[in-house]
C-alpha cells in the first residue's frame, strides 16, 4: 500500500515539477536570441567557482558562513533522499545500511551534523529578517509577497530538518528498546531524551511521520521552487555558466545600429537593398518590455534570490534615489511571468498593453544609474542588472527621444562639435600652448 | 609650456614623415576642462621627460562616444566610433594611451567589434612601465614623503577593467603612505559621474553621491585624494569643497603626483 502511495506522490510530484520548469523555460525563451557558446572551459570554471564554490558570497563573511551551512546540508541531504526514494519504491527500511556498514553511520552522522548547523543558520536568518530587521532584507521592494516568500522558505527548512530528526530519533529509540543503536552523531544522543517514554508502536508511527513528512516537504519544496526566489538553488548553475566573461566595462554594440551607421557612412551602399536576414532591424531599438531583453537577462531575473547585495552597494540607492538593482530584477521576472501567462491563456500574439518600462520600472529609476558596475560585481550568482538598465535607456532615447533635458544638450554637442560640451573642435589642442 | 617642449599632432608628425610610438588620446575633459588640462599637461611632461615619441590628434580628435553610449544613444556612439576609427586607421595608430578611464574603456573594449583594434593603456599603466624600464626615477624625491594619500578607484578603471594595482604602485613609489578607504578596489564607491551623470542633475535623493564618497576619503585623514579620472577629479574636488576642506585636502591625479615628484 505505502509503495503505491509513494509511487503516486513521486510521479505527481515530478510531473508538476517538470511542467513548471518547462513553463519557466518557455518564458525565458520569450527573450531575444543571444549566442553564448564560446569559452566552454572558462564557463565550467566560472560555474564551479561561483555557483558550486560560492566564491562571491564570501565578500560578506557572516551571511556567507550561515548560507554555507544551509547549502552544504542541502547538497549532502540529497544522498539520504536517494535512500528515501529507494525505500519508498521497494518498501525497504534503510536500504543502504547493510551494504555500507560503518560508512553509512558516518554518512548519516555527517548529514545530521550539517542539519543541526542548517537549523541554527535558519533560525539566525529568520532573526536577521524579522527581529534584527536588517535594512537590506527589509527594503520597500520586499514588502508583501517577497518577504513572505523568504520566511516561508526558512520555515519549510525548519520542517525539513525537524522531520529528519523525528525519523532518525524515533528509529534510534526503537533500536534502543532492543538494546542496540545506530550510533548516528546526533540522533543517538537525543533519542532517549525525546523519544524514551514512547512504546514501540508509537515510535513506529513517529518514524513514519518523519519519513513521510520529510518526503512531502521535499515534493512541496520542489514544486514551490519555480514560483519562488528560492529557484536560485537550481538556476545559479546555468546562470553562472552563461556569465558575461568580458570586461564589465564593455557594453554590447547594437548590431542593428551598426548596419544603419555603416549605410550612413558609405554612400556606395544601396539603402534599399534587401538586408541580410540575420541583421534585420529588430522591432525596436533597446528594450521596452521583457520580450525585447535577451534570454540571458530573463534567466538572470529568475535566478535572482532577492538578497539585495546589489542594491546595498548601489551608489544611487545609498544616496536615497529610487533606483534599486534588485527591484529591476524582480520587476523583470514579475513582468515576464505576467507576459508568459497571458500568452499561454490567449495565444502567442497576445499583448496586454502593459510594459516593463512604465508599468513596472519608471524612467526616474533608470536615469539614476551611474553604470558603476557595483551591482554586477556584488551579485553572488553573476546577474547583470546594468545591461537591462542600459537597454531600457536605449529604448527611451532612440525610440522615444525621452531623456533628461541636459542629456539632450550633451548629445547635440557630441553630434555637432565632437565633445559633450559646447567647445569648438578647433580648440582641442589649446592646452598645448596654454 | 610651449617654451619647454613642443607637443606634436599626428598631422605634423606625418608631414615630417615621422611615426610616433604611441598616440596620447587626450579626451574631451582633458582638452577643454581647465582642471583636467593640468592632468593632460602632467602626462605630456612625463612622456616628454622619458623620451617617449608621442603625438596627439589635436583638432582631429573627437569624443569617443562614451557618454552617448551610457546615456542609451547607440547611434551617436557608433557614429563617433566609426569616425574616430577612420582617423586612427588613417594614421595607422597601433598603441594609444589615455588619461581618461572612460575613453580607455571605450577604445579598448567597444571599438574592436566596430573595426578599431588598438593596444590601449591607461596612463597609470604607462607610467608604471616607464618607471620599471628605468626611464623615470623618483628616488630622492621628498615632496610626498610620508604624506597620507588615499586612492579613489575610478569605476571604469577598476571594476570595469580590473586595474587596481598600477595607480597604487605609483603612489607607493612616492614614498607616501597609501591609506585605503573603507570601500576600495572592487568595493569602491562611484564618484557619481559615470553613466552620463556628469552631464545632468542627479535624480531626487537625500544626498549627492560625491558627498558620500568624499566622506569615505575624509575618514582616512589623508591630505591628498589621488585618482586617475578627470571626472572623478571634478566630483571629488566638489565634494571636498562641500565640506570646506579645500585647505586641508588636495585632489590630484596620479600623473600630477608623479610629475610633481619628478620635478617636471
Amino acid at each position: 500500500m505505502s509503495i503505491i502511495i509513494f509511487s503516486i506522490l513521486f510521479v505527481v510530484g515530478f510531473y508538476f515539477f517538470t511542467k513548471n520548469i518547462l513553463q519557466v523555460r518557455s518564458n525565458i525563451l520569450l527573450g531575444q536570441k543571444k549566442k553564448i557558446t564560446d569559452n566552454t572551459s572558462e564557463r565550467w570554471k566560472t560555474m564551479l567557482l561561483v555557483a558550486l564554490g560560492q566564491k562571491k558570497m564570501f565578500s560578506r563573511p557572516i551571511p556567507a558562513l550561515l548560507h554555507l551551512c544551509l547549502y552544504a546540508a542541502f547538497i549532502i541531504t540529497q544522498i539520504e533522499l536517494v535512500e528515501i526514494f529507494t525505500d519508498g519504491f521497494i518498501g525497504s527500511h534503510r536500504f543502504f545500511l547493510p551494504y555500507l556498514g560503518s560508512f553509512y553511520v558516518f554518512m548519516i552522522s555527517f548529514i545530521e551534523v550539517l542539519s543541526v548547523l542548517a537549523l541554527i543558520a535558519t533560525i539566525i536568518f529568520l532573526a536577521r529578517r524579522n527581529l534584527l530587521k536588517l535594512h537590506r532584507l527589509n527594503m520597500k521592494e520586499l514588502i508583501g509577497w517577497p518577504k513572505k516568500d523568504a520566511n516561508l522558505i526558512l520555515i519549510m527548512e525548519i520542517f525539513l530538518v525537524t522531520f529528519i530528526f523525528t525519523m532518525n530519533g524515533a528509529d534510534e529509540a526503537i533500536q534502543n528498546l532492543k538494546g542496540a543503536s545506530y550510533n548516528f552523531a546526533i540522533s543517538s544522543h537525543i533519542a532517549n531524551f525525546i523519544f524514551g517514554d514512547f512504546n514501540e508502536h508509537t515510535l513506529h508511527v513517529l518514524e513514519q511521520i518523519g519519513w513521510w513528512g520529510h518526503l512531502l516537504m521535499v515534493f512541496t519544496f520542489l514544486n514551490y521552487l519555480p514560483f519562488s526566489k528560492h529557484f536560485h538553488i537550481l538556476l545559479a548553475f546555468p546562470n553562472t555558466y552563461y556569465s558575461n566573461l568580458e570586461k564589465k566595462g564593455k557594453f554590447s554594440n547594437l548590431a542593428s545600429v551598426t548596419e544603419e551607421v555603416k549605410k550612413m557612412m558609405d554612400p556606395s551602399i544601396d539603402p534599399f537593398a534587401a538586408t541580410n536576414a540575420e541583421n534585420e532591424a529588430p522591432l525596436r531599438f533597446g528594450a521596452k518590455d521583457v520580450t525585447d531583453l535577451t534570454w540571458k537577462n530573463l534567466l538572470d531575473s529568475y535566478t535572482c534570490t532577492e538578497c539585495g547585495r546589489c542594491t546595498s552597494s548601489c551608489p544611487a540607492n545609498q544616496t536615497g534615489k529610487l533606483l534599486s538593482p534588485r527591484k529591476i530584477m524582480m520587476d523583470t521576472r514579475d513582468r515576464l511571468v505576467e507576459v508568459g501567462e497571458g500568452k499561454r491563456k490567449n495565444g502567442k500574439d497576445y499583448t496586454d498593453g502593459k510594459s516593463l518600462l512604465g508599468d513596472y520600472i519608471t524612467e526616474e529609476e533608470i536615469w539614476a544609474c551611474t553604470s558603476c558596475n557595483a551591482c554586477v560585481q556584488e551579485c553572488p550568482v553573476n546577474i547583470d542588472p546594468l545591461s537591462i538598465i542600459i537597454d531600457l535607456r536605449r529604448y527611451l532615447v532612440m525610440e522615444e527621444s525621452k531623456m533628461p533635458s541636459e542629456l539632450t544638450g550633451m548629445l547635440t554637442n557630441i553630434e555637432n562639435n565632437g565633445a559633450p560640451w559646447q567647445f569648438s573642435p578647433a580648440d582641442r589642442g589649446n592646452w598645448i600652448n596654454e | 609650456m610651449s617654451s619647454v617642449f613642443k607637443v606634436h599632432t599626428m598631422a605634423e608628425m606625418m608631414a615630417n614623415g615621422e611615426t610616433p610610438d604611441i598616440l596620447f588620446w587626450v579626451g574631451c575633459s582633458g582638452s577643454f576642462d581647465d582642471r583636467a588640462k593640468k592632468i593632460t599637461k602632467a602626462v605630456a611632461k612625463i612622456l616628454h621627460h622619458c623620451n617617449v615619441k608621442f603625438a596627439v590628434l589635436g583638432a582631429e580628435e573627437s569624443c569617443t562616444g562614451d557618454p552617448a553610449k551610457r546615456a542609451g544613444n547607440e547611434f551617436t556612439f557608433q557614429m563617433q566610433a566609426m569616425m574616430n576609427i577612420q582617423v586612427l586607421d588613417a594614421y595607422e595608430i597601433k598603441k594609444i594611451v589615455t588619461a581618461c578611464p572612460h575613453c580607455f574603456n571605450t577604445l579598448k573594449n567597444e571599438y574592436p567589434e566596430l573595426g578599431g583594434k588598438y593596444e590601449v593603456i591607461h596612463h597609470t599603466q604607462l607610467i608604471q612601465d616607464l618607471i620599471n624600464q628605468g626611464k623615470l626615477a623618483l628616488e630622492g624625491s621628498q615632496i610626498y614623503k610620508g604624506k597620507k594619500i588615499t586612492f579613489h578607484d575610478p569605476c571604469y578603471l577598476g571594476r570595469a577593467n580590473d586595474i587596481y594595482e598600477a595607480p597604487r604602485v605609483l603612489i607607493e613609489k612616492l614614498d607616501a603612505e597609501l591609506i585605503e578607504m573603507k570601500r576600495c578596489k572592487t568595493n569602491g564607491l562611484c564618484c557619481g559621474a559615470g553613466g552620463a551623470q556628469m552631464f545632468k542633475e542627479a535624480e531626487k535623493g537625500n544626498k549627492e553621491i560625491n558627498v558620500e564618497r568624499t566622506e569615505d576619503a575624509i575618514e582616512t585623514n589623508a591630505s591628498i585624494i589621488a585618482t586617475g579620472c578627470p571626472f572623478c577629479n571634478t566630483m571629488m574636488t566638489d565634494g571636498v569643497k562641500n565640506f570646506n576642506k579645500e585647505q586641508d585636502i588636495q585632489v590630484l591625479d596620479v600623473a600630477e603626483l608623479i610629475a610633481n615628484a619628478a620635478d617636471l
